[in-house]
């Protein structure tokens, strides 16, 4: 049998389709073991509920090197109720821990921005932890087309 | 790597209370460490590892940073003004250099 041109593309993309699935599998499950041991060790051992944190990604990240976000926490910061810390993660990347932000009482708001690197398209989480010990997280979904690790 | 140069922004005056916005700028390749050059050969990582922000000599904002933090780390963050003062910014490089600015903000 001959192959078209039509069907060898088809063949082609369905082969690379099939190889990226099963590449994906383990590392991603490895990874996600990765950030949870990060996350817990940041939150005491307990998991964060949705909720005051929102994190602020783009949808879609042409360029992996640059990716801008931002957090904030819905709080008075004042003594009683405080935002201590925001942890950044990306569970997609070789080391999934990115930043953690310190905030004060001097800091009269739980916001910041910077600009991370992104691996391939994965979740992003930011979390939050209160001065009564509460933990908040947000997560997002960050798209992108080059990644930002370099090879 | 040319020597690393910081860029501050921040309001020249405030109204006692008021909650200002600071943007801050280092330049830095912030090497992850992941890259390899091309025989093959992983470049050492080289970043700036810790950054944090201080009023009068009180802690304002700090952040630990890992590899995943772009090139020319930038940090925008807020800040509650009282009183006048000099706000200093610290940045700590992996070889053990750092990198200082300050400004000061007059309260009306």
């Amino acid at each position: 049998m001959e192959l078209t041109r039509r069907q060898a593309l088809a063949v082609t993309a369905g082969g690379a389709l099939a190889a990226f699935g099963g590449f994906r599998v383990l590392p991603a499950a490895a990874a996600n073991e990765a950030t949870d041991k990060l996350v817990m060790e940041f939150t005491g051992g307990k998991t964060p509920e949705a909720g005051r944190i929102t994190l602020t990604a783009p949808e879609i990240a042409e360029n992996g090197n640059t990716v801008p976000i931002s957090v904030e926490v819905d709080s008075e910061m004042t003594d009683a109720d405080r935002v201590e810390a925001v942890m950044i993660v990306a569970e997609g990347n070789p080391n999934p821990d990115v930043a953690t932000f310190h905030f004060t009482a001097m800091s009269g708001a739980a916001a910041a921005t910077t600009r991370i690197r992104l691996a391939k398209t994965q979740n992003v989480a930011a979390i939050a932890r209160m001065a009564d010990g509460s933990v908040y997280v947000d997560r997002k979904e960050v798209k992108v087309t080059i990644g930002g690790c370099g090879g | 790597m040319a020597a690393p140069k910081p860029r501050i922004k921040l309001p020249k005056t405030a109204s006692a209370g008021e909650v200002i916005v600071i943007k801050t700028l280092i330049s830095h390749d912030m090497e992850s460490g992941q890259r390899k050059d091309k025989d093959g050969n992983v470049i050492p990582r080289r970043i700036i590892n810790a950054f944090s922000c201080e009023f009068n000599g009180q802690p304002v904002f700090s952040c630990d940073i890992a590899p995943a933090v772009s090139s020319n780390p930038y940090f925008e963050f807020s800040a509650k003004v009282n009183e006048s003062g000099t706000f200093k910014f610290t940045w700590v490089d992996d070889d053990g250099s750092v990198y200082s600015a300050e400004q000061p903000i007059e309260v009306k």
